[in-house]
This record gives structure tokens, C-alpha cells and sequence, in this order.
């Protein structure tokens, strides 16, 4: 079963890569775009039977750093 | 005096700890591998030195953060035992929740390599003994992912408990409050991003990183 996790910056700390990649965008004339944000995606092939809780755990406890980051896991 | 550093694939300071080490002491630490799950018998200082620990894959620091020595240090730090984590060693610390916050890639995004001077903000701790209160020291910074970060709460109780051991005289990498270095609620574990072990000879350019290892290691004169 594949299960992917969305990894991002939480609200309010600051994001120097995505102020780069928003500077980036507009030194290539891409106006309009009002603020970048960049995270990490992390695909998972686990056992059918993984529970809820045990992906829960391995994002708390290794796949995002909950001092700075949240994460979000989209099972099929 | 028996002293421990900790070695990492990826590791590149260990040896520059090792010296320090050894130059204070007049011993050699072990150099312990990151997949032993023990210490050597009555360790009582403990280095994370400086480098990139497997890669910086996933975040700085994450992945030693979860290797096998690392349950003996969090445990030996329980017992009192002094643990200090430069640079690489600071960001595996946090990632370890041995230290609150976090160490994210600096705010200019460069890496800042350089001598830098240093307020000492808590000079009664077991590391900064040697130094005075207030007192401004030269010691070298190198890396990418320096840019310390807590949230408003916790900064305030660090700074409140005198936890903050050392800040940036001036903006370095975007650090919160321009925190170099924080000690957990102990006093017994110091992380700084400076490399205290690259000042300790007068042909480094100064030996203000010297002075620190002096008080963690009980040879003050």
C-alpha cells in the first residue's frame, strides 16, 4: 500500500528556500505570486495492514521534526 | 578524566574534538561509532562533534539523532554526565529532544564560515565557567543549517532560566534572539553551532574555545 506524507514548514516560521524559490520565480518574470512555501513529500510502500497510529508515529517520530514542522498523511 | 566522542558516517570535527580532548586532559577519548549501544565504562564528558552525520538526509542531525549510541548518551545525560554537541552535534541534540528547538537552514542561505565573536550570556554554567558574564569571545562557525529556532514561549523560558550560554554579537545566520548556544534544564548538556575545539591553539588565530573545554573538563588552573 502506498501512503504519502506531506511534510511542511508550520504557520509562522520562516522559510528561507521558499523565499528564494519565490525570488527565483520572479527573476524569471513570473509575477503574482504572493509567497512560496516548500516542504517535503515522502512516498511510503507500507503493509496493507498498517495501522492509522503506526503511520502517525513515524511521522512524529522521524519523518517531520514537530518543533518546526506538520505533517499530513493521505492514505489511498 | 575519560571522554567519548561520538563518531557518525559523515563526521568531519571528530578528530578536532579528539584533539581538544586530549590536549586537555592528557587523554585520548574513545571514539565511539554510532552503532555501539554502549559507552565505554565511566565516561563522564561526552562530545557530538561537527560534520554532516549520514548525509543531512531527511534534516540535519535526524538520522543520528535515532541511532543506536545516541539512547546510551540521552541516558548518560540523564545521569548528569556533561554532553556537548557542536554545530552537526547541536542540530543531532534538538533532533534527539536533549535540547528544545531546532536548527534550520540559515537565513541568508549561505554558508557562513567564519570567526565570530560571542556574547557569553550564563558564565556559571559547567561549560562557560572560565568566561565572564557579558564577555565577548572569538570562535569559528561553519555551516548551512545554523538558524536557531524555538517558539516564543520557549525562547522566553530558556532566557528566563539562563539557558541561552552564548548569542551572536552580531546576526550570523537568522537565529532566534541571535541564540548561538543553549543548555538544557540541567546545565549538564551544551549545544553551540561555534566551534569551541577550532580555538584552542594559538596558530587557530585564538584559544577562546580552549577556556570551555578547561571549565567541562575540570582542569581549570
Amino acid at each position: 500500500m502506498k501512503v504519502n506524507v506531506y511534510v511542511t514548514l508550520k504557520p509562522g516560521v520562516l522559510d528561507p528556500q521558499g523565499k528564494a524559490i519565490h525570488h527565483a520565480l520572479e527573476g524569471l518574470g513570473f509575477g503574482g505570486v504572493a509567497d512560496v512555501r516548500a516542504g517535503r513529500f515522502i512516498e511510503l510502500d507500507v503493509a496493507d495492514g498498517t495501522s492509522d497510529a503506526d503511520l502517525d508515529a513515524m511521522c512524529a517520530k522521524l519523518l517531520a521534526n514537530t518543533v518546526i514542522e506538520n505533517y499530513r498523511i493521505e492514505r489511498p | 578524566m575519560k571522554t567519548a566522542v561520538i563518531v557518525f558516517p559523515g563526521s568531519n570535527c571528530d578528530r578536532d574534538m579528539a584533539v581538544a580532548l586530549e590536549q586537555v586532559t592528557g587523554r585520548a577519548p574513545a571514539m565511539v561509532w554510532h552503532r555501539e549501544t554502549e559507552l565505554p565504562d565511566g565516561v563522564d564528558f561526552i562530545a557530538l562533534p561537527g560534520g554532516f552525520s549520514y548525509g543531512d538526509y531527511l534534516r540535519s542531525g535526524a538520522m543520528a539523532a535515532r541511532s543506536p549510541i545516541l539512547r546510551s548518551v540521552a541516558d548518560a545525560a540523564a545521569r548528569g554526565v556533561p554532553v556537548l554537541g557542536v554545530c552537526n552535534g547541536f542540530q543531532v541534540l534538538t533532533e534527539a529532544l536533549l535540547l528544545p528547538g531546532a536548527l534550520m537552514r540559515n537565513a541568508g542561505l549561505n554558508f557562513v564560515c567564519r570567526t565570530v565573536p560571542l556574547k557569553v550570556e550564563n558564565s556559571q554554567s559547567l561549560f562557560t565557567a572560565s568566561y565572564n558574564a557579558g564577555e565577548e569571545i572569538n570562535i569559528p562557525v561553519a555551516h548551512h543549517d545554523g538558524n536557531y529556532f524555538a517558539d516564543a514561549e520557549t525562547l522566553d523560558r530558556i532566557e528566563g532560566e539562563g539557558r541561552v550560554a552564548f548569542r551572536y554579537a552580531d546576526p550570523v545566520n537568522g537565529s532566534a534572539r541571535d541564540i548561538a548556544g543553549v543548555l538544557n534544564d540541567a546545565g549538564n548538556v551544551l549545544g553551540m553551532m561555534p566551534h569551541p575545539e577550532r580555538a584552542i591553539d594559538r596558530a587557530h588565530g585564538g584559544t577562546d574555545g580552549l577556556r570551555l573545554f578547561e571549565a567541562a573538563l575540570g582542569v581549570l588552573a
